[in-house]
């Protein structure tokens, strides 16, 4: 209901109190006139072919509010993998939550701020790049974040400087919240040369059916590297929409994960441009799916310059009547020769009713490139149950530990050890409990 | 130990074994041998249970009981090991993770004690050296990236840590330099026992160079046409095959 949110914009006078400038208050009104003119997408939609966003467009959801009860450190620590020294921001039902978070520490040329202190401290970078990266003008989902526009995190990494540790963005919506909506929007800038490794992860604590719609909006500098891991872990009631949109200049790299699991109905964009030649960009990810539950991925590599190269994996596991869906779109603008690209998808169904819809989108304009896709989907392959059997592993432990085998595939590739090793541990007790 | 009588066996729908006769004692080692699509590595899948072939006649005894009513697992569990001619891959799975799942569970099919995980690196340790395998391929997912000689060696190491009492071995030879083949040869050689039969099913003789058998059989168009001792290896490697062909025909 395109209303309820045209009514709930108005009655919300400023963003992030009154610490917003004139400029943020001007793009957030531009961005709810542009929300109001695209409305919900269709199926008729391209990009929303294979998922209805009917069930979050047909609600009304207000701003979710602070939590009835406090959220406590015990709540959110199953989502830190046991990582107390972790640059953390935590965020409930929207809302940064100092005493929950533990920035301090931070090596020199590295700020990570709540969006409302960073209109303040870096006001020419926050200037600079909020809701230029993301486009608003032709997406609802990143025009209705923008419009509301309030909380979240800038993370600025200065030249040369390398984050030894991780910087995780905590998004949780309390075990009470349901009916409301979260609007948080992330910015990453890597300046030259910089290191970073960014989580963000969205989690819900309850089982509300509450909307989350998150924008994250990233600059990678020249050289530098950014490993980006967005994991998806909302309650199983709740719908989620998330993008992160990156922009990279000259030899640099992106090292994109997405793991979805939560969640009623989500989709997650990744997109990311290649905007300098020798750049490599990295895209991987995990969806696991059960119940009728919709879990939707969209990824965009643009090649718009040459010698650079993407690479991309996404497996999944549905089971259940769980509806999957991956797009994967990797354009070759004309002067990005010598592109070398590589998209695999392979998604694996445990059930008759579950179903994936794989779409690999190659769009190539320039004559001298390398790029492959494929897709496969399945059910375990029976030569690797016959050789497990063969070797006295019984039918259900090696149906189990195959399953678990095809996500920890895709798990492995992720380099920071206490995701992979508590995402791999989560995974084994999902699929392989006999194990 | 194994005593098959008149087996026939079918894969979609087309005939490949047509009533074959084999007994095989503890303490001895089999070759069988033969031309390709004779049947051999039918033979070798059907012993250990491939679902894909469909046993339409005969029997198969095993230590006394009826092999062919058992599942694939129960027939490890009771001693039976296949090496395959093509390893499989199993990304996401660790060496080292798969071979002590399947050392527990034929240890528990034996009413054993599941061993801790330092005592099974000891073990490994142990049968690592005999195939001349690097420790660092324990870590690696099974077969996965292994060049073929490393797959074959790999299901000698398996063979080595699980202990059967009836090894068939698939083709173990194919695609082995010599050095492979001699390592291969080596561990098998090693493993032999008076309470242990082996089958090493191959189309040259030049394995039986190095694992020396008891009995010859020579296999074509799914039936076993001449049996006879190690000197029937080395006349099949002069003449071929070929002569026998056209005597089982006439």
């Amino acid at each position: 209901m395109i209303e309820s949110y045209l009514r709930a914009f108005e009655r919300t006078p400023a963003p992030g109190g009154t610490t917003a400038p004139d400029w943020a208050r001007s793009l957030r009104l531009s961005a709810i006139t542009r929300f109001e003119t695209l409305g919900f997408p269709s199926t008729a939609n391209e990009d929303w072919h294979f998922t209805s966003v009917a069930p979050i467009a047909e609600r009304e959801f207000t701003l979710l509010g602070p939590p009835k009860h406090g959220v406590t450190p015990a709540q959110i620590a199953p989502f830190s993998f046991g990582s107390a020294d972790w640059h953390t921001l935590v965020f409930v039902n929207g809302r940064f939550d100092a005493t929950l978070s533990s920035s301090a520490s931070l090596p020199d040329g590295v700020t990570l701020l709540p969006l409302a202190r960073a209109y303040d401290e870096l006001p020419l970078l926050v200037e600079q790049y909020l809701g230029k990266v993301a486009a608003y003008e032709g997406d609802t989902f990143t025009a209705l974040n923008t419009a509301f526009l309030d909380d979240g995190a800038v993370v600025h990494v200065a030249n040369d400087v390398e984050v030894a540790r991780p910087i995780h963005l905590l998004y949780v919506a309390d075990a009470g919240a349901s009916n409301g909506a979260a609007q948080p929007h992330n910015l990453i800038v890597l300046d030259r040369f910089a290191k970073a490794t960014v989580i963000e992860t969205y989690a819900g604590l309850g089982d509300g059916s509450y909307f989350t719609n998150a924008v994250t909006e990233a600059v990678v500098g020249d050289g530098a590297t950014l490993t980006h891991l967005k994991l998806q872990r909302e309650s199983a009631k709740a719908y989620h929409v998330g993008t992160l949109d990156v922009r990279q200049a000259r030899d640099s790299h992106l090292v994109s994960f997405s793991f979805a699991t939560g969640a009623a109905l989500s989709r997650t964009n990744i997109y990311t441009e290649l905007r300098g030649e020798g750049c490599g960009a990295t895209l991987n990810g995990l969806y696991l799916g059960d119940g009728d539950q919709h879990i939707d991925h969209q990824t965009r590599i643009e090649h718009v310059e040459p010698n650079c190269y993407s690479r991309e994996l996404y497996k999944g596991i549905l089971d259940g009547s769980a509806h999957g869906v991956f797009n994967g779109k990797v354009y070759v603008h004309p002067e990005a020769q010598k592109t070398d690209g590589k998209q695999t998808n392979n998604t694996l169904l445990l059930s008759e009713k579950a179903q994936i819809d794989t779409k690999p989108q190659l769009e190539i304009f320039a004559d001298d490139v390398k790029c492959t896709h494929g897709a496969t989907v399945g059910r375990l392959d029976e030569t690797s149950l016959f050789y497990m059997k063969s070797r006295g592993i019984n039918a259900r432990t090696a149906r189990e530990l195959l399953t678990y085998a095809f996500a920890a595939d895709v798990l492995e590739t992720i380099e920071l050890t206490e995701v992979r090793e508590g995402l791999e541990a989560a995974t084994l007790r999902r699929y392989a409990a006999s194990v | 130990m194994l005593e098959i009588k008149g087996l026939r066996a079918t894969v979609a729908d087309k005939e490949i074994l047509r009533g074959i006769d084999l007994t095989v004692n503890a303490g001895e080692i089999h070759a069988v041998m033969g031309p390709n699509g004779s049947g051999k590595s039918t033979l070798a899948q059907v012993l250990a249970g491939h679902p894909a072939y469909v046993v339409t006649g005969g029997t198969v005894t095993y230590e006394g009981e009826d092999l062919l009513a058992m599942d694939a697992e129960v027939r490890a569990q009771a001693g039976l090991f296949l090496a395959f001619q093509y390893p499989v891959e199993i990304p996401g799975v660790s060496n080292a993770y798969f071979l002590r799942a399947a050392y527990n569970e034929i240890r528990k099919a034996r009413g054993e004690e599941e061993i801790d995980p330092m005592s099974f690196a000891d073990l490994m340790d142990e049968k690592m050296q005999l195939v001349e395998m690097d420790p660092s391929m324990l870590s690696r997912s099974v077969n996965t990236g292994f060049s073929g000689g490393e797959k074959k060696r790999n299901e000698i190491l398996q063979m080595a840590v699980l202990a059967p009492k009836l090894a068939v071995l698939d083709e173990t030879d194919s695609g082995l330099d010599i050095d492979a083949l001699r390592i291969v040869a080596h561990g098998v050689n090693s493993l032999k026992r008076p309470d242990n039969a082996t089958i090493v099913v191959t189309h040259y003789q030049r394995l039986l160079n190095y694992i020396v058998p008891d009995y010859v059989h020579v296999l074509a168009s799914g039936r076993i046409v001449r049996s006879g001792g190690k000197e029937l290896a080395v006349e099949l490697e002069a003449k071929g095959y070929d002569w026998l062909l056209e005597e089982a025909v006439a």
